[in-house]
């Protein structure tokens, strides 16, 4: 058995029972908040189709292999590792996007070679950028973003940097 | 606005690189397929995202997020001032950054949108400072154990898939605080403008 499979049954049968001795309503807080769930779920969506939109055309037409190409010696210079510049660039806008191309770094170089670490760490030290500010705003209402994007792509950027230094760190490259 | 223009270029690059290397057709039909997958993705989070709403309204209801907004308020207090003095938004930025912590991205997401609501009343679509260092803490990832990048390294054959924790800590701490550090500098650079 997988340890973290026990973490949802868990959650949920600890809150159920806890709420139950306390004598609240569970099962009728669940889906008023269930319900809730949904009103948020429409907004999201526009935001998801145009995201998705341009980051798919994006990827068909060569455009992403063409700035990883571009990015590669800028990259060089903040330490980061040329071969991981399409994870880079699939990393802010898609989870799924950004798993294949870990996992196919990970293949090609192996898992425990430099890049295949590097690529494990960048992983797990970054988030979906775009899909994240595109959920959030778009679910509140928001169309004035003002800093959040730099701010965001900073903080990708130095996690990127960071991975390789923290890889270099401790297990030397 | 800066989705526009992240919008807008990555639109017209797509249509260049399509007429150049003649691969137009696959351009087009990425396009739709792109919308398509945005309604298949919103759906199958559909079901998660009301689940974990529900689970939230139950923590409110008996209590129980309470005590985990107190856990947290300490730090949330300096982080998000103003939204911190609302109980129910501490409550759920309270919820997310523990969903975020444990690794339930998942979880994160409804409960984090559940603050951002919150935050974003009575301000005509413009995001406060908080709530942009909100949505900046979201986009950075703070999850202590990253299960799914370990099942993948031993997908691939590796022996010891959580050597890398302390490099993902390390790289994790050091992107979030530059972060918000990014968020301060640039809200305090653009008021003085």
């Amino acid at each position: 058995m997988n340890l973290s499979s026990l973490v949802i049954p868990v959650l949920l049968s600890a809150v159920a029972v806890y709420g139950l001795g306390k004598r609240v309503d569970v099962y009728a807080a669940l889906t008023h908040g269930a319900e809730e769930g949904l009103t948020v779920l429409l907004r999201i969506v526009p935001a998801l189709v145009g995201l998705l939109t341009a980051v798919s055309m994006f990827r068909a037409s060569g455009a992403m292999e063409w700035l990883s190409g571009l990015f590669a010696p800028a990259l060089d210079l903040l330490g980061i590792p040329p071969e991981t510049a399409p994870l880079l660039l699939v990393r802010p806008v898609s989870g799924n996007g950004a798993l294949a191309v870990a996992s196919d770094l990970m293949a090609s170089h192996g898992p425990d070679s430099y890049i295949g670490r590097v690529a494990a760490v960048m992983l797990g030290s970054t988030e979906t950028t775009f899909y994240t500010i595109a959920v959030y705003f778009g679910s509140a209402g928001i169309t004035k973003t003002r800093h959040t994007v730099p701010a965001a792509l900073a903080a990708d950027l130095t996690g990127f940097a960071a991975a390789a230094l923290a890889v270099r760190l401790f297990f030397g490259s | 606005m800066e989705m526009a223009w992240v919008w807008t270029g990555m639109v017209t690059l797509s249509l260049i690189f399509g007429l150049l290397s003649g691969n137009l057709d696959a351009v087009a039909s990425a396009a739709l397929e792109g919308a398509r997958s945005a309604v298949e993705l919103s759906l199958s989070m559909a079901g998660v995202l009301c689940l974990w709403s529900g689970v939230m309204e139950i923590m409110n209801a008996c209590g129980l997020s309470e005590g985990l907004a107190g856990l947290f308020r300490p730090i949330l207090r300096r982080l998000l001032p103003n939204a911190s003095k609302d109980p129910e938004t501490l409550a759920a930025v309270s919820a997310n950054v523990s969903a975020n912590l444990l690794g339930l991205g998942n979880a994160a997401t409804p409960l984090g949108i559940r603050a951002a609501r919150r935050m974003a009343k009575g301000c005509s679509g413009v995001a406060s400072d908080e709530l942009c260092r909100l949505v900046v803490l979201n986009t950075a990832s703070i999850q202590l154990i990253p299960a799914t990048i370990a099942s993948v390294r031993a997908a691939a054959g590796c022996k010891a898939p959580f050597d890398i924790l302390p490099a993902v800590w390390m790289a994790s701490a050091l992107s979030v605080t530059v972060g918000l550090l990014a968020a301060w500098l640039l809200s305090r650079g653009r008021r003085r403008l």
